[in-house]
C-alpha cells in the first residue's frame, strides 16, 4: 500500500535550489491535509551536507540517495537514481519544483510509471481525502482544475511562487537516511555550466521599467517606448519574442529565461503575460499593463491598466508625464 | 540525416477564449489554429541542419484534419515530406499517451534526430518530447538553443535558469526539445508553395488502446484565473483619455513619478 508524499530537493553542487523550499512548503500544506508523512530526498556524489541542512525542516527523513554518477546532473542518471527511490518507498506522491532541470528529467520518470506529470501547478487543495491541483493553460489565459485518477504514485511539479520558500516550516530534526542507488549508463556527457559574458545590462537595479512585447508589432514601434521610457527616466526591457525577433538584445528580456526584476515601477507595453514573463516581473512595486486584450493575463497583476490601442495611449502618455515633470 | 520534426497545432494566441458549456476544456467551433511557437523554431533547426549535412527533413503532426495546415505550411518551408497521425479528440490525451501514439507513428522511420518544441501554447506540459525519447529508448536534451551537428557527436547548448547555460554531447540518434528563438524562422517562398502540393503526406491512425486507454490526470473544470490584484482598469475604453488619468495616478496616487 503506497502512502507518504516524497519531495524532490534540487541542487547544484551542493548549493540548495530555493525552490525546492516551495515544493517543500506545498508538501507539508498537503502533507498535513491528508495525513500523510513526508519525506525528502537529495540525489548527489557527496551532499550529506545539504541532506543534514534539510532534515532541520519538519519532515519525517531525508533520504540521501548517492552514486558516483549522480555528481553532475544528467537526465538518465537522475532519473535512474529517482526511480530506485520511488521504488523503495512507494509513496502516494512524488512533488517537485517546476525548474528546467526537473522539466529535464522528470517526464522521463514518469513515463517509468507509465504515466505524465501533472505538470507546473500554481496550487493544490485537498477535499474529502483527495487532492485536487490546479495548472494554468493557454499561456496563462485560463486556469485547468486536473485530478489524478490513476494508481500511486501521483507524480507533480510547482511552479516558482506557488508557495513562498519561508513556508516551509522546520521541525525537531529529521532523519537521514543513507541510501545507495542504482544508476545505468549514462548517454549523455555535460560541459561547465557558464553565463555569456555579453550580459551588459543589470535590469535587477532599474526603478522604473518600460517594457514591451509582441503588442509593438515592429522594430520601428520601438521608438515609441524608448520615448516614454526617456520621458520616465526609465530602463527599456521586453519579454521573450521581442528578443528573439532580434529587435532588442537578450540582455533586456525579463522573465525565467532572462532577469528578475522588481522596479518601483514596471510599465507593460503590449505584453500579454504568460507566467514565463510574469515571474521575472511579479515583485515589481507598481505595475502599469497596456494592451488590448482584455484578458490578457497581464491585468491580473496590473494596479494600473489600459484595454486599448498602445499606439494610442503612449503617445499621450509621454506627453503628460513630461507635463507633470516639467511641473515639479 | 534523417530529421522528424513533431509539431503541434494550437489555438491562435491572439484568439478569444471562450470556454465551452461543460467547463471542461474550450469551444474550438469557429476557433482559427497555428503551430504552437516553439515547434516552428524546431523546424527552423532542421532545416538549417539538413542544409549543412544533408539528409531530410520529415514533419510530423497530431490531430483532426484541420492539422494539415500546420503540416503544409511546413512543406511550403521546406520540409520533405510529413506524417500525420490522424484522429478527432487527440488533443484530450495525456503526454504518456500522446508520446505513445508518436512513438508508434514514427519508430519505423529510424530517424538520427528528433525535434520538437519544449513545450506547447495550449497544455503547456512540456513533457511529450521527453517522455517520446524515453519510449523510444533515445537519449534526449530539453530547452535547447543551439545544435551542432557536424561532429561525431551531437553537441547542443542548453538553457539553464537566470541566464546560464550548459553544452551536452551525446551520439544520436537522440532526441531534442528547441527553446523558441534558436534562429530567425524563414517565411514560405511562392516556389516552395507549389513544390508542397508535390510532397507525400502519410496519413496513420493511433492504435485504439492508446485512444482508449484512461488517462492519469483528467480536467475537472476550466476558469478564468482568479485575480490577485484589483486593477483600476482607466479610460473606459478611450486609450488617450486612460493615458491622461494614468499618467495622474502615477503621480498622485502611486506617487512612483
Amino acid at each position: 500500500m503506497s502512502n507518504g508524499i516524497l519531495v524532490f530537493i534540487e541542487h547544484r553542487n551542493g548549493v540548495l535550489n530555493r525552490t525546492s523550499l516551495e515544493a517543500l512548503a506545498g508538501a507539508q500544506l498537503l502533507g498535513s491535509a491528508l495525513q500523510e508523512s513526508i519525506t525528502a530526498v537529495v540525489l548527489g556524489s557527496d551532499v550529506a551536507a545539504l541532506a543534514q541542512e534539510i532534515a532541520s525542516y519538519d519532515l519525517a527523513k531525508v533520504i540521501n540517495a548517492t552514486n558516483a554518477n549522480l555528481a553532475d546532473y544528467t537526465p538518465d542518471g537522475y532519473t535512474d537514481a529517482m526511480e530506485h527511490v520511488v521504488k523503495q518507498l512507494d509513496p502516494q506522491l512524488v512533488l517537485m519544483p517546476h525548474t528546467y532541470l526537473v522539466r529535464d528529467f522528470a517526464p522521463k520518470l514518469a513515463a517509468r510509471f507509465g504515466k505524465s506529470l501533472i505538470s507546473d501547478c500554481i496550487r493544490a487543495e485537498v477535499a474529502e481525502g483527495s487532492t485536487t491541483f490546479t495548472r494554468r493553460i493557454f499561456l496563462g489565459k485560463l486556469d485547468a482544475d486536473v485530478v489524478s485518477d490513476g494508481e500511486a504514485p501521483v507524480f507533480a511539479t510547482f511552479q516558482s511562487g506557488a508557495y513562498r520558500p519561508d513556508q516551509a516550516q522546520k521541525g525537531s530534526g529529521a532523519a537521514v537516511e543513507e541510501m545507495t542507488v542504482e544508476v545505468g549508463e549514462i548517454r549523455m556527457t555535460p560541459e561547465d555550466p557558464f553565463q555569456e559574458v555579453k550580459q551588459a545590462v543589470d535590469l535587477s537595479k532599474a526603478d522604473i521599467i518600460v517594457a514591451v512585447g509582441r503588442g509593438i508589432k515592429s522594430k520601428d514601434n520601438l521608438a515609441l517606448a524608448e520615448k516614454l521610457a526617456e520621458a520616465l527616466g526609465a530602463d527599456l526591457a521586453a519579454s521573450r519574442p521581442i528578443c528573439d525577433a532580434e529587435w532588442l538584445p537578450i540582455d533586456r528580456q525579463i522573465g525565467s529565461s532572462g532577469q528578475t526584476v522588481a522596479p518601483k515601477l514596471y510599465v507593460a507595453l503590449g505584453i500579454s503575460g504568460a507566467i514565463q514573463h510574469l515571474v521575472g516581473m511579479k515583485n515589481s512595486g507598481t505595475i502599469v499593463a497596456i494592451n488590448k486584450d482584455p484578458e490578457a493575463p497581464i491585468f491580473d497583476i496590473a494596479d494600473y491598466g489600459i484595454v486599448g490601442d498602445l499606439f494610442e495611449a503612449v503617445p499621450v502618455l509621454t506627453e503628460e508625464i513630461k507635463k507633470i515633470k516639467a511641473g515639479a | 540525416m534523417k530529421i522528424i520534426v513533431l509539431m503541434k497545432q494550437v489555438a491562435n494566441k491572439d484568439a478569444i477564449l471562450r470556454i465551452n458549456k461543460e467547463a471542461t476544456w474550450i469551444e474550438e467551433a469557429d476557433l482559427s489554429f497555428e503551430v504552437s511557437e516553439s515547434d516552428g523554431y524546431a523546424l527552423e533547426e532542421a532545416l538549417r541542419v539538413k542544409e549543412k549535412l544533408g539528409g531530410e527533413v520529415v514533419v510530423c503532426s497530431m490531430g483532426p484534419q484541420r492539422v494539415k495546415s500546420v503540416i503544409k505550411d511546413a512543406l511550403a518551408r521546406g520540409a520533405d515530406r510529413a506524417i500525420h497521425v490522424v484522429g478527432d479528440n487527440l488533443g484530450h490525451l495525456s503526454p504518456y499517451a500522446t508520446a505513445s501514439a508518436l512513438a508508434d507513428a514514427i519508430r519505423d522511420e529510424k530517424p538520427d534526430l528528433i525535434l520538437t518544441g519544449l513545450q506547447s501554447d495550449d497544455y503547456g506540459y512540456g513533457q511529450t518530447g521527453v517522455i517520446l525519447a524515453e519510449l523510444l529508448g533515445l537519449p534526449h536534451a530539453t530547452i535547447v538553443i543551439e545544435v551542432d551537428a557536424s561532429g561525431e557527436k551531437l553537441r547542443v547548448k542548453r538553457e539553464l535558469e537566470s541566464g546560464w547555460y550548459q553544452w551536452y554531447s551525446m551520439a544520436t540518434p537522440a532526441l531534442l526539445t528547441i527553446q523558441s528563438g534558436i534562429s530567425q524562422i524563414r517565411y514560405a517562398t511562392l516556389k516552395g508553395i507549389m513544390a508542397a502540393k508535390k510532397k507525400e503526406v502519410k496519413e496513420v491512425t493511433p492504435a485504439a488502446e492508446i485512444v482508449g486507454r484512461p488517462s492519469h490526470q483528467r480536467i475537472s473544470k476550466v476558469y478564468l484565473p482568479q485575480k490577485s490584484k484589483q486593477t483600476q482598469l482607466l479610460g473606459n475604453g478611450d486609450a488617450k483619455a486612460g493615458a491622461v488619468e494614468l499618467a495622474q495616478k502615477l503621480h498622485t496616487e502611486a506617487r512612483v513619478i
